[in-house]
């Protein structure tokens, strides 16, 4: 029978290789879509693979896996694409529930494990709670089911400090005495629960693309960690890959947003922010549709900066409709992306791309800034934070030191938005009383309609 | 032991050099694909329903085998979709 095992292990071998160059390959644009294949082949193998193990039941895995297949292949097709962030959290957080089960019926089965396994049964189920309850509440909060605002109160840190305290000495109980101290285990596994929830809760909306991409590489960390508990290669490489890339994408966010991931963790940003900074004032400049359109027709350079609340109003399809009426006219469009627009990383570029905008026209920051001082008009639909140039110049504001895309250099900004509230964070945007700037108020979706109109009626 | 120990920090740096240079045009699907693959928790979910036979086992294999299986399906169909959506300007016009 050894030689099962043998032939077991090596497809996991080649499972693990086909994991890495599908990563590898979704790093590029021509070759992303062939390279998500080549890793699902993979996970084929190794599901596969994990069959052919000795003295397997079926009955109740072919329930499971079936179940499972349909509900993810449903909400895979039935997510509409303005709802990817809370998805991605949401099938993260499952992932997370699976590694923690996994530690939880180890640990059931075989209580008296050697050290080592009970350890790793403890991180596993450590790892794999705060995945899940901390992408709920993520989920949660990205489909608006609850306030997406900080949730802060005094003690905050310290709590969470005590809570993970509490946790690792309960740990080192259990991991002594597995045999006396089930119900020490529920605890842990509830506190860890809990810990999740209130690690997130005091994470704002804007800060979203973080933690969505940190969760997502809990969940790797999770799987892996069931790996030790199990004493599979597979999972401890792909889950492994998994938390590594993540890592790397929550870094890439932060630097984003100059700011480090212990700030955007516990930063709790929004509760101070406005006290101190500069209040911006001066006149606003609104502007209707029809004067617009006269500035846009005699554009030769657009650019587009979209943020969250294209999103939110839906309007990509129109906002490409105008893009290629602005063309047809002559002019030459772009799309400039911040990196943290939105509230999952890259959340723009796949509104656009639903929308059918070719990749070609987005840019990145630091070219789009490169050409904004060319540029005819610069159309700000639903950004905020991301165009403030206080960021630039007033050290008192909270986004002080952030890289932002420089519109207050373009001829003509127009800002599209629903009111002169201040955004997420509550900080104020001097762009907006800049005398190159026009206020286009209304909702954005149906004010680049009227644009759109004004184009096609003339 | 040492030997998986050894696999997991050979994983670690290979995950961080495969990801460094990644255009922001494709973090989202990068996001979402290798969030399917942190669904190779799959595997251990499988065992534990297959291997174990008491019932507190099946029921938790059960929910884990149900939770991956939604973690990779949906995982990769998402990806797939989303990169179905990026296309050339001349992809658009055929």
């Amino acid at each position: 029978m050894t030689d099962l095992k043998d032939i077991i292990d090596i497809i996991y071998i080649v499972a693990a290789v086909l994991f890495i160059v599908g990563l590898k390959m979704l790093g590029s644009q021509v070759s992303a879509r062939r390279g998500n294949m080549i890793s699902s082949v993979g996970m084929l193998l190794a599901i596969v693979a994990t069959l052919m193990v000795k003295g397997m039941s079926f009955q109740w895995i072919i329930v499971g896996m079936i179940a499972g297949s349909i509900i993810g292949a449903w909400a895979a097709y039935a997510v509409k694409m303005t709802a990817m962030p809370e998805m991605v959290g949401l099938f993260n957080g499952f992932g997370g529930l699976a590694s923690l089960l996994v530690g939880w019926a180890e640990y059931e089965a075989r209580p008296d494990s050697p050290v080592v396994t009970l350890v790793s049964i403890f991180l596993t189920i450590l790892i794999g709670a705060v995945t899940f309850s901390g992408s709920m509440i993520a989920y949660a909060k990205l489909a608006e089911k609850i306030s997406s605002k900080p949730v802060l109160y005094v003690g905050q840190k310290l709590i969470n400090a005590l809570i993970l305290g509490v946790i690792f000495s309960l740990g080192i109980w259990f991991v002594v005495a597995p045999l006396e101290t089930y119900y020490i285990f529920l605890g842990l596994m509830a506190l860890a629960l809990i810990l999740g929830v209130l690690l997130v809760i005091p994470i704002g909306g804007a800060d979203m693309p973080v933690v969505i991409s940190l969760l997502n590489s809990y969940s790797g960390l999770a799987a892996c960690a069931a790996g030790f508990v199990i004493l599979n290669k597979v999972l401890i490489v792909a889950g492994c890959l998994v938390g590594a890339s993540g890592i790397i994408l929550t870094q890439i966010m932060c630097k984003a947003m100059n700011r480090s991931l212990a700030n955007v963790l516990f930063g709790g940003m929004g509760a101070t922010a406005g006290k101190t900074a500069e209040k911006a004032e001066g006149e606003v400049k609104a502007l209707n549709a029809q004067d617009a359109y006269y500035i846009l027709e005699a554009a030769r350079s657009v650019v587009f900066v979209p943020g969250y609340g294209m999103a939110v109003a839906q309007a990509q399809h129109v906002v490409r409709e105008l893009g290629h009426l602005l063309e047809d006219n002559g002019a030459e469009v772009r799309y400039a992306i911040h990196p943290v627009a939105g509230r999952m990383p890259g959340h723009m570029n796949v509104l656009l791309a639903e929308a059918d905008v070719p990749y070609e026209q987005l840019v990145e920051m630091e070219p789009a800034n490169s050409i904004m001082p060319t540029v005819d008009v610069a159309i700000v639909i639903g950004a905020n934070d991301v165009v403030n140039p206080a960021a630039r110049t007033d050290e008192a504001s909270p986004i002080y030191g952030m890289p932002i895309i420089n519109v207050d250099e373009a001829k003509t900004v127009f800002v599209l938005k629903r009111s002169m509230a201040s955004g997420f964070a509550g900080i104020e945007n001097p762009l907006f009383y800049l005398d190159n700037t026009r206020m286009l108020f209304g909702d954005a979706k149906a004010t680049v309609q009227a644009l759109v109109n004004e184009f096609k009626s003339s | 032991m040492i030997l998986l120990l050894f696999v997991f920090v050979l994983a670690i740096f290979l995950g961080f050099e495969l990801i460094s240079k990644v255009p922001s045009q494709l973090h989202t699907p990068l996001m979402s694909g290798s969030n399917a693959i942190s669904g190779i928790s799959i595997v251990g979910a499988l065992i534990a329903l297959g291997t174990e036979h008491q019932t507190v086992t099946t029921v938790l294999g059960l929910i884990a085998v149900i939770g991956a299986m939604i973690n990779v399906v949906g995982g990769y169909l998402v990806t797939d979709r989303m990169l179905g959506m990026f296309k050339k300007k001349d992809e658009m016009k055929k």
